[in-house]
């Protein structure tokens, strides 16, 4: 098939890629956003299961939305686990929200603000419909925060088109066929959505923004860190095309490759659709025919499968041959599109999910099965036949879908989320939700937010990161120390550290960034190391308890010591505070020793009692200073001879 | 100028809409001294200051903007919005049964009002088949709107009318009747329908929503489903609710009219039925009993109607240190009858005696139920008991308080004659008094025990 667009001259920038991030962070809160359970409480073990079935139900201006059709037509079983320590019956749907978490809100509109958004003055908690079954109710309670901000980057502004807060969903566990399950400990905990306009314009700017962004969220300190605390969906489209989201890409570096592939993908089945308007086919004059088939083909994927409860069907698709095997993807065709669909919406496990007279490769149809389905189904040379099996009602479906997907191509690209696959391309995971699926949610009130609370939290934001790296780079701090200090927790110390002249801007950050990570390697929980636990250790550096080395020494000593008192951990690992004179004595000690031993190069003297006396009073006096005084032994009048 | 609605607004936000020409359902750019928001503005709450516009984003989210901030509002359009439940003709086929769906309100079919901002009842055969197109599986289903009422404003009125349309659908050959209702009190017009519909040949099913059905996770659907099978096939001709067994959508139970009771503000699984067992489980157009001696369907059967009820009946729900001046009121107040909801076997303290025996010289019935909900009045165990029957309080055997109140009601609408009424009173005629308690009657799991922690994590709750 020729085309005029294809894979290989696919140029971002020039098929008009445009890109936005959608960033969901959780806030760090005691407790949950609706309900009095505790957050950030995971456990596998569950107390109890409940069944729920989702159905599809009405927006406010009085749509159906197309996502919430999808997933009733999939029909699942949907089992929660609920834990008692994490989980009430609120998360369950069976008790009616409680007051919204403020603390919760107050962090919303602190990152609204430094967003620069202008924030609403009153919260209406709205029903965002999710019909996957990723939560109970079936919708997640969201409100808006802020809308029309923007960060800078590079030279530009990167539009925030809104901010809402809103509660976690569940984490899946398993889905398979017509069974999913959930454990609902992440449910309801207290989450932030940014949205970016798409203005990113290539890849690599998709990458650079959300890692901006999420420094920005970091250096709050009031972020939730760790595996889960934030994901990322992205939304892709190309000049012609339509928006896609990815849903859920659980690292930043990923970025790059997942959305080039998606906006490739789009591109290819732009010109697909030239190709199938070149055809003359349209929506509404697509032919196609159904068969029954059971038990008539000899494919193996399909024999293996033959039971009484399974049919096989073939759906004839008339002048459409060859565009299942029309490239998509760097290893994918569109029948990897429709196939993906097909398995979601009709649930079949197997794999392959569909078999087609496209495919002339060795795991296609045998030369008997192709004849057979030419002779069933009157195909011609330019029609396509797909075959699917599995139980009756699910084939009904997939017949459906794939009829649906070619219509869809027809017209171009459809509105779809897409899931991650590890190949670093994407797979359909649903119909792209739209505003239908939103919903006021009549158990709550409208909260005032007055100009006196968002003008106190303006009083108090914390820096920006980028200032903040900025101004640490002006003291000398390294770049790779900058990079991390700008949205470490301890920042504010740091500065409190080193300001009116205090202890060295470098030996502090080396300190608050390098050495709390080689603790934590070492096994010790950074957050047990208090900023005022901190404060103390530099304030015996000051007062000369210890040298720049005895950091070091110090925080090792309370990852093995597990002790959390800086003075007799000191005195456990051996610092303490010594005179000249110790020294003196120390140095001549050993160097009597050395003679004794019949030593008689000096050079090789003065580099044994250097590591001997650094072995002594490591961490008590700084290195430099014991190189001196050793040498000024060796160099001075009173060296014994 | 064009006149503009002003649903909710009021006052300062009201005129605001004057100022710039706009009013709800207007598509504006409302530029404030935070920033530009962009939007449809929506009607607003009546309850709710008049500080504040809502809009809805062209995300589907809705903020409020506080006027004082505004600077321009600038209209751009309008779009109104119509809540509609796609409605489609409902199928006829001539050989499944017909059944009748009464409607009185509730949550079993709803859609939102902006007035108040709460969900208001909504119904008809169409919007029911667009909602739940199962139904058009089970039966040929008619609808009839009777009330649009929240189930705390039910009435007497409201139960009379309601026996009165069934016994209409029964006659005309109605196959199964359903009664959509609210739940708050569906246990009450339950118990007034089961003393009041007489020999129903078919099955007479209540049926409401917890989650109203404007939720994915409603279980208005499968409540509804299970309610119009059993209306159509079930063999039990009996008023029944029809409510979630668990809080999983899985099963509904039948609960006997008389017997049951809501037992959870806000739980699916709210409805129980107190002191015996339900008397079936359906779920998958299936029907498993539970027990055989319910009345069974009998087209032969004429249905008759016993629609009387004296409203001059009241329900006192004892507490420590009750004071007699409260049964004084009710007397004063030409209340009949007085259903006492006593501690224990059916007890009040000393100092109400007096104005017990005023209350019954006075003609007034009293009859005696316990706030334990479970379990018989038994006055004789203790002196107490013995003193307050010769004050000529009568023991209601294992009644419910509410169906205690509601048959007394019914009861004094034939007779005021103090042994009629004690006849009527402790003479079961739908259940509503049983002769022993089952040993499964009184389960109320507790949490924390091994076995019930075991129960829970296996089966879906």
């Amino acid at each position: 098939m020729k085309t005029n667009q294809s894979i290989h001259d696919f140029n971002p920038r020039a098929a008009g890629f445009r890109c936005g991030l959608e960033i969901h962070q959780q806030l760090y809160t005691e407790k949950k956003l609706f309900c009095r359970c505790p957050a950030g409480l995971y456990s596998n073990d569950y107390d109890a299961q409940v069944l729920r079935h989702m159905r599809p139900t009405l927006s406010e201006l009085g749509e159906y939305d197309g996502t919430a059709l999808m997933e009733f037509k999939t029909k699942k079983e949907i089992i929660y686990r609920l834990n008692k320590k994490s989980v009430c019956t609120y998360e369950m749907d069976d008790t009616p929200p409680f007051p919204i978490n403020q603390k919760a809100v107050d962090i919303a509109i602190e990152i609204a603000l430094l967003l620069n958004c202008a924030i609403v003055g009153e919260l209406h908690v709205s029903r965002k419909q999710y019909l996957d079954g990723s939560i109970p109710a079936g919708f997640q309670r969201t409100a808006i925060v802020g809308v029309n901000g923007w960060i800078p980057y590079k030279d530009r502004k990167i539009n925030i088109i809104q901010l809402a807060i809103e509660e976690d969903a569940c984490r899946e566990v398993s889905d398979v066929g017509h069974l999913r399950v959930y454990a609902t400990d992440r449910l309801a905990m207290p989450l932030i959505e940014v949205v970016t306009a798409p203005d990113m314009l290539d890849p690599q700017e998709s990458y650079e923004v959300g890692v901006q962004l999420g420094r920005l969220l970091r250096a709050t300190s009031k972020v939730r860190r760790g595996i889960g605390s934030v994901r990322q969906d992205v939304n892709v489209s190309v000049t012609g095309g339509t928006r896609v989201e990815i849903k859920g890409v659980p690292r930043l570096p990923l970025i790059p490759d997942l959305v080039h592939w998606e906006a490739c993908r789009q591109y290819s089945l732009l010109g697909m659709r030239e190709e199938m308007k070149e055809r003359g086919i349209k929506q509404d004059n697509l032919e196609s025919e159904r068969f029954d088939i059971t038990g008539q083909l000899s494919h193996p994927a399909i024999a293996r499968l033959s039971d009484d409860s399974f049919k096989v069907s073939a759906i004839l698709l008339k002048g459409l041959s060859g565009l299942l095997v029309h490239k998509i993807g760097f290893d994918r065709t569109f029948a990897d599109d429709v196939a993906g669909r097909v398995r979601v919406i009709a649930c079949l496990q197997h794999r392959p999910v569909m078999l087609h007279s496209d495919d002339t490769s060795v795991s296609g149809f045998s030369q008997r099965d192709l004849e057979l389905l030419s002779s069933i189904t009157g195909r011609g040379k330019d029609d396509l036949v797909v075959v699917v099996w599995g139980p009756m009602i699910d084939v009904e479906t997939a017949l459906n879908e794939i009829e649906i997907r070619f219509k869809e191509a027809a017209d171009g690209i459809p509105n779809e989320t897409r899931q991650v696959l590890s190949t670093g391309e994407t797979d359909f995971e649903r119909i792209l939700p739209g505003p239908n699926r939103m919903y006021p949610d009549t158990d709550s009130p409208p909260i005032v937010i007055s100009s006196d609370r968002v003008a106190a939290i303006r009083k108090k934001l914390p820096e920006l990161p980028w200032d903040r790296e900025k101004r640490y780079k002006e003291m000398g701090i390294p770049h790779h120390l900058s990079w991390m200090l700008a949205i470490s927790p301890r920042a504010i110390l740091f500065d409190k550290l080193t300001s009116n002249n205090g202890v060295a801007p470098k030996l502090t950050a080396v300190v608050l960034i390098e050495l709390i990570k080689h603790f934590n390697r070492l096994g010790g929980n950074p957050d047990s190391i208090s900023d005022s636990d901190l404060e103390a250790l530099f304030l015996l550096y000051q007062k000369g308890a210890f040298s720049r080395e005895g950091f070091r020494l110090l925080i090792e000593g309370r990852a093995h010591e597990k002790d959390a008192d800086w003075m007799r951990i000191a005195d456990k690992i051996g610092i303490r505070k010594v005179d000249n004179k110790e020294i003196k004595d120390a140095i001549e000690r050993m160097v009597v020793s050395l003679n004794d031993n019949g030593t008689v190069d000096d050079d090789l003297k003065n580099k044994v009692a250097m590591g001997l006396v650094m072995k002594d009073f490591r961490g008590c006096v700084p290195g430099v200073d014991l190189a001196q005084m050793v040498s000024e032994f060796f160099s001075g009048s009173d060296t014994p001879v | 100028m064009n006149i503009k609605s002003n649903k909710g607004y009021k006052g300062a936000s009201l005129s605001v809409f004057k100022d710039f020409n706009v009013g709800v359902w207007s598509d504006v750019k409302i530029t404030t001294t935070d920033g530009e928001f962009e939007g449809i503005i929506l009607p607003r709450i009546e309850t709710a200051d008049d500080r504040h516009i809502v809009l809805k984003l062209v995300t589907g989210y809705n903020i409020g903007i506080e006027i004082g901030t505004i600077k321009t509002i600038e209209e751009r359009g309008s779009k109104e919005a119509h809540y509609k439940i796609p409605e489609k003709e409902f199928p006829f086929d001539p050989v499944k049964p017909n059944v009748v769906l009464l409607g009185t309100g509730g949550t079993i079919a709803s859609r939102l009002d902006y007035r108040t901002g709460a969900v208001i009842p909504a119904f008809s055969p169409g919007e029911l088949y667009g909602a739940v197109p199962e139904l058009a599986d089970i039966c040929n289903l008619k609808t009839h709107k009777l009330y649009g009422v929240f189930s705390e404003n039910i009435t007497p009125e409201h139960w009379l009318g309601t026996a009165n349309a069934i016994k209409r659908e029964v006659d005309k050959g109605a196959d199964g009747i359903v009664i959509g209702h609210g739940t708050d009190t569906m246990h009450y017009t339950a118990a007034a329908l089961s003393f009041m519909v007489k020999h129903t040949p078919v099955p007479i099913v209540m049926v409401g929503s917890q989650r109203s059905s404007d939720r994915p996770s409603s279980d208005a659907a499968l409540n509804l489903i299970n309610a119009t099978w059993t209306a159509a096939y079930s063999d039990i001709a009996e008023v029944m609710v029809c409510m979630f067994g668990p809080t999983s959508d899985d099963y509904d139970l039948l609960h006997r009219g008389t017997r049951v009771r809501k037992m959870h503000s806000s739980y699916r699984s709210t409805f129980r039925t107190i002191g015996d067992t339900p008397i079936a489980r359906v779920s998958n157009g299936k029907i498993n009993l539970m027990k055989n001696d319910y009345k069974k369907r009998n087209p032969e059967r004429t249905l008759e109607l016993d629609t009387v009820f004296d409203d001059r009946v009241s329900i006192v729900y004892y507490y420590p240190n009750m004071k007699p001046d409260i049964i004084d009121s009710l007397v004063d107040n030409g209340y009949k009858g007085i259903i006492i909801a006593g501690t224990g076997l059916g007890h009040v303290n000393k100092p109400l005696y007096k104005s017990l025996q005023r209350a019954t010289n006075s003609g007034v019935h009293i009859y005696m139920t316990v706030e334990t909900l479970w379990g018989f009045v038994q006055m004789y165990v203790y002196d107490t008991g013995r003193d307050i029957m010769e004050l000529g309080v009568v023991p209601g055997a294992n009644m419910l308080p509410e169906v205690a109140y509601v048959k007394l009601g019914w009861v004094l609408g034939h007779t005021h004659d103090r042994e009629k009424v004690a006849e009527m009173m402790l003479t079961p005629f739908a259940g509503e008094i049983t002769e022993r308690e089952t040993i499964d009657g009184y389960l109320i799991m507790q949490g924390g025990l091994p076995e019930i922690e075991k129960f829970m994590k296996e089966i879906h709750v």
